[in-house]
C-alpha cells in the first residue's frame, strides 16, 4: 500500500551524500522527494514590523533571552524552514516560561532538522552557552558507541541500586515533535515500531501504543515504572508537543525490561536500557547494541537517524544534541550527601545530582540520581567512562567517610573539544 | 498562531487518512460533525491571516471531553473564519444554540429602556447582579491566532477607547506585567483580577501566548464597569453591582459599551458583528449577544427541590456555582443567568434573568412557608 512516504531508496542514498556538503543541500535533497506545494522557506504571515513583534523578554531568565536581540529577531522573523517553521514557534516556549533566578531553561526548540540551520543566529549561541562553550560552527561531535572501550563498569552493589542508559533518536525527513503533523507522527510510530518489530533475542520485545492500551497493560507499565503520561511541563505544552495526544504515542520493551523506546514523547524516540544493580557496562553495551540493530533496521528501509558533523544527533532540545545521552545511577550516599563539599566535588567530576523521581524532583532519604553532565563535545563513551569514574570516585568518598576517614574534592576534569577548519 | 497553520501547504503533501485526527474517544461539538469528508474539503484552506482547519479544531483534538459536558471543541482565529470553515462551523452553532440555522437573523438590542422592570428584586435574596458580554475589535485576528504586534495595538486602541470616558466611566487601566503588589492584591480582593487560564481548552487553542504581554484590567473608579482586555476574547466587558437592581445594571452596560463602541469606530475599527452571527467571539458558544447576565441569588430550599431543573430549563437560565462556570453552589446561593446567546436579543435575555430570577423568589418565599409551588411553575418560553 503506498503511502506519501513510499521513499525511492535512490534519494535517500543520496541523501547520505548530500550531509557531507552540507545541512542547506540536505534540504534540497529532501525537497527532491516532495511534491512542490510549498516553496523553501515560504514567508511568513507579516503585519507589523519587527519592533512591533519582538517579545518583551525584561523579566526572563533563559538562553533564548539572553541571546535573542532585536537585531537576531529582526533578521530571522520572516523566515521558515522548508516545513514553515518559524522563529515565534522556536521562541514561543521561552516566551512563556520565563525561567527561575537559580535554574536557566533552554528556552527554544527545534521544529525540524533544518531548523538548527535557518535559525542558526540564535540557535548557535544557545548552544555555546548551554554546552560550555561548545561552538557548532568551528567545532566537531565525536560520536563514538563502542561499548567494548569501557574500562570498570561494574559499581559495588552496596551503594548503587540501578544503572540506566538514555538517549534520543529523530528520523531524518520527518518534523519534531513541536511541529510535526498527525499524518508524520503516525509515521513515526510505523517507521519505529517496525523496525523495533526485528530486534532479536534478549532485545525482542513488543509495542504498547497509548490509544488502545488495555487496562491490565497500563497497570503493569505503571508498576514497571516505564508508562509515560501527557506532559504537565509548561516547557512542554508551550512548545506544542502534547498536542493530539496520545495519537501515535506508545512505548516498547524488550520482554526482558531491560530497553525500553518511548514513541513520540518529547522526542520521536527516547530510547533507554536499563536494569537493576551496579553493571553500568552491560547497560551500555546493551544501549549500544540496541541502537546500533535499530540503525540497521530502519536503513534497510530506506531511513536514517538525523545526525551531522557539528551537532551529532538531532533532538528537540538543544540542550539534547550531541550524544543526547544521560548515563546514570540510583545510588545510596548517606554520608557524603550531607559533606557539605558534595555540590564542588560532583562538579568537578561533571556530574549532576537529581532525584529519584528524575528531573526536578526531590531525593528521598539519602538516595540520588547521579548522572552525566555533558551531551555535546564529548563521543558516548567519554561521556560514560566519565559517569563510571566519578560514581566510583563517590563511593571512594562514602567508604572513607564510613572508616572516619576524609575525602578529598578531585581535581576539575578538563574538556576539550575538537575543532576543526573549514 | 497556534502550531498548526504555518506549513498548512506543506500538510496537504500527506493524505487526508494520515492527517485526519483520531476522534473515536471524543465528545464535543466539533468531534460529533467533522467527518473525514468535511476535514478533506476543508484542509486545503485558510482565512486571510492564515487561520486553517486544525488551528479551528486543535482544542477539540487536544481535549476530548466529557461524557456529561459538552464542549464546543473549536475556536475562531479571526473574523473571517466563521465563512470560511461554514460547513463546520455552521453544524456545531445549530448543535450548540438550539436549533439555530444558517439563514437566521440574530437581533441586537442593546436599548436598556426596552427593559421592563429589573430593579425590584429583593435584596434580602438577590446578593449581586452582574451582566457580562465579549466584543472583538475588527481587522485584528483573535486571541487563538494573534501575533504579539496585533494583541499590542488590541491593547493600545483599547486602553485609548477607555481613557476617553467620563462620569461614571471614568476610570483606570492596569496593565498585568506592570501592576504594583499593591494594586494587584486590591484587583483580586475586588474580585477582578483575571489570571493566566489554567484550562486545557483555553491552552490548548494558543490563548495564554506570550502572558502577560498586552494583557490588563481597566475599571472605572465606582468599581461598577469592568472591562478585561486580551484575555479569552479582544475584550470582556464586565457591568455589576450589589444587590438586585439589574435594570441599573443592565443600564451601565449598554450606555457604557455604545461609548466605547463609538471611539473604535472613530478609528475604523468598529466591533466585529453581523446580522446572522451577531457579535462575533473566539468561542462559537459566545456567538449573538455574547451576553450573561445573572444574579447570585439565595434558593436554598427551590435549589433541592425535585423540579428546580425542569424550571430553570423552562425559564431559559441556567445554574452555576457562585465561583463562575464549572464551580459548585456554597451555602444555598447560585449563580442564575441566561442559557441563550444567539436568536434572541440582549433585553430579551436580560428579561428572562430578571423575569425568571423574581418568579424563583417567590417561590423560595413559598417554600419557606411550607407551601406548594406547582401552580406557579411555569410553562416552556
Amino acid at each position: 500500500m503506498a503511502s506519501s512516504f513510499s521513499r525511492i531508496l535512490s534519494s535517500k542514498r543520496n541523501v547520505g551524500i548530500l550531509s557531507l556538503v552540507g545541512a542547506g543541500s540536505l534540504t534540497v535533497g529532501l525537497l527532491l522527494n516532495r511534491e512542490q506545494h510549498v516553496s523553501a522557506g515560504a514567508p511568513v504571515r507579516r503585519v507589523y514590523p519587527a519592533s512591533a513583534e519582538y517579545p518583551d523578554l525584561r523579566k526572563h531568565n533563559n538562553c533564548m533571552a539572553s541571546h535573542l536581540t532585536p537585531a537576531v529577531y529582526a533578521k530571522l522573523c520572516d523566515k521558515a524552514t522548508p516545513n514553515g517553521y518559524t522563529l515565534d514557534q522556536a521562541i514561543q516556549t521561552g516566551v512563556d516560561n520565563p525561567g527561575h533566578p537559580f535554574i536557566k531553561t533552554v528556552g527554544m526548540v527545534a521544529g525540524d532538522e533544518e531548523s538548527y540551520e535557518v535559525f542558526a543566529d540564535i540557535f548557535d549561541p544557545v548552544i555555546v552557552e548551554r554546552h560550555n562553550g561548545y561552538d557548532p560552527r568551528t567545532m566537531k561531535h565525536p560520536t563514538d558507541l563502542d561499548a567494548s572501550k569501557i574500562r570498570s563498569g561494574q559499581f559495588d552493589e552496596k551503594y548503587v541500586l540501578s544503572s540506566r542508559v538514555r538517549t534520543g533518536r529523530s528520523i531524518r525527513g520527518l518534523s519534531l515533535p513541536p511541529a510535526c503533523t498527525r499524518a508524520e507522527r503516525r509515521e513515526v510510530e510505523r517507521v519505529v515500531v517496525n523496525a523495533l518489530g526485528g530486534l532479536q533475542g534478549d532485545l525482542s520485545g513488543k509495542y504498547y501504543s497509548l490509544t488502545d492500551m488495555s487496562e491490565k497493560d497500563q497497570q503493569q507499565l505503571i508498576d514497571d515504572h516505564f508508562l509515560f503520561d501527557k506532559p504537565v511541563s509548561p516547557l512542554l505544552t508551550c512548545a506544542g508537543m502534547a498536542r493530539d495526544w496520545p495519537d501515535a504515542r506508545g512505548i516498547w520493551h524488550n520482554n526482558e525490561k531491560t530497553f525500553l523506546v518511548w514513541i513520540n514523547e518529547e522526542d520521536h524516540t527516547r530510547v533507554i536500557s536499563m536494569e537493576k544493580g551496579g553493571n553500568m557496562k552491560r547497560v551500555f553495551e546493551r544501549f549500544c547494541r540496541g541502537l546500533q540493530e535499530v540503525e540497521r533496521l530502519i536503513q534497510e528501509k530506506g531511513w536514517e537517524f538525523m545526525w551531522n558533523e557539528n551537532l551529532g544527533y538531532i533532538l528537540t532540545c538543544p540542550s539534547n544534541l550531541g550524544t543526547g545521552l544521560r548515563a546514570g545511577v540510583h545510588i545510596n550516599l548517606p554520608r557524603l550527601s550531607k559533606d557539605a563539599r558534595f555540590a564542588k566535588i560532583l562538579d568537578n567530576l561533571r556530574l549532576q545530582k537529581r532525584g529519584t523521581g528524575g528531573v526536578d524532583t526531590a531525593a528521598v532519604g539519602s538516595t540520588f540520581d547521579i548522572s552525566n553532565l555533558d551531551r555535546l563535545g564529548q563521543s558516548e563513551v567519554h561521556l560514560v567512562q566519565t559517569l563510571i569514574d566519578g560514581v566510583n570516585f563517590l563511593i571512594e568518598c562514602e567508604k572513607r567517610l564510613e572508616k572516619g576517614q576524609d575525602i578529598k574534592i578531585p581535581a576539575p576534569i578538563s574538556m576539550r573539544f575538537v575543532c576543526c577548519v573549514f | 498562531m497556534p502550531f498548526g497553520n504555518t506549513h498548512n501547504n506543506f500538510k496537504l503533501n500527506f493524505k487526508v487518512e494520515e492527517e485526519y485526527p483520531d476522534l473515536t474517544k471524543h465528545n464535543n461539538h466539533m468531534a460529533k460533525v467533522l467527518t473525514k469528508e468535511m476535514y478533506a474539503k476543508l484542509r486545503d484552506k485558510q482565512t486571510p491571516t492564515g487561520f486553517t482547519v486544525d488551528d479551528v479544531i486543535q482544542t477539540g483534538v487536544d481535549n476530548p471531553g466529557h461524557p456529561f459536558i459538552m464542549t464546543v471543541g473549536c475556536v475562531a482565529g479571526d473574523e473571517e473564519s466563521y465563512e470560511v470553515f461554514k460547513d463546520l462551523f455552521d453544524p456545531i452553532i445549530s448543535d450548540r444554540h438550539g436549533g439555530y440555522k444558517p439563514t437566521d437573523k440574530h437581533k441586537t438590542d442593546l436599548n436598556f429602556e426596552n427593559l421592563k422592570g429589573g430593579d425590584d428584586l429583593d435584596p434580602n435574596y438577590v446578593l449581586s447582579s452582574r451582566v457580562r458580554t465579549g466584543r472583538s475589535i475588527k481587522g485584528y485576528a483573535l486571541p487563538p491566532h494573534n501575533s504579539r504586534g496585533e494583541r499590542r495595538a488590541v491593547e493600545k486602541l483599547s486602553v485609548e477607547a477607555l481613557n476617553s470616558l467620563d462620569g461614571e466611566f471614568k476610570g483606570k487601566y492596569y496593565p498585568l506585567k506592570a501592576m504594583t503588589d499593591a494594586e494587584q492584591e486590591q484587583l483580586i480582593a475586588d474580585h477582578f483580577l483575571f489570571d493566566k487560564p489554567v484550562s486545557p481548552l483555553l491552552l490548548a487553542a494558543g490563548m495564554a501566548r506570550d502572558w502577560p504581554d498586552a494583557r490588563g484590567i481597566w475599571h472605572n473608579e465606582n468599581k461598577t464597569f469592568l472591562v478585561w482586555v486580551n484575555e479569552e476574547d479582544h475584550l470582556r466587558v464586565i457591568s455589576m453591582q450589589k444587590g438586585g437592581n439589574m435594570k441599573e445594571v443592565f443600564k451601565r452596560f449598554c450606555v457604557g459599551l455604545n461609548k466605547i463602541e463609538e471611539v473604535f469606530k472613530k478609528h475604523n475599527h468598529g466591533f466585529m458583528w453581523n446580522e446572522h452571527l451577531g457579535y462575533v467571539l473566539t468561542c462559537p458558544s459566545n456567538l449573538g449577544t455574547g451576553l450573561r447576565g445573572g444574579v447570585h441569588v439565595k434558593l436554598p430550599k427551590l435549589s433541592t427541590h425535585a423540579k428546580f431543573e425542569e424550571i430553570l430549563t423552562r425559564l431559559r437560565l441556567q445554574k452555576r456555582g457562585t465561583g463562575g462556570v464549572d464551580t459548585a453552589s456554597v451555602g444555598g446561593v447560585f449563580d442564575i443567568s441566561n442559557a441563550d446567546r444567539i436568536g434572541s436579543s440582549e433585553v430579551d435575555q436580560v428579561q428572562c434573568v430578571v423575569d425568571g430570577v423574581k418568579l424563583m423568589v417567590e417561590m423560595e418565599k413559598k417554600l419557606e412557608k411550607g407551601e406548594a409551588i406547582d401552580s406557579m411553575i411555569p410553562a416552556q418560553k
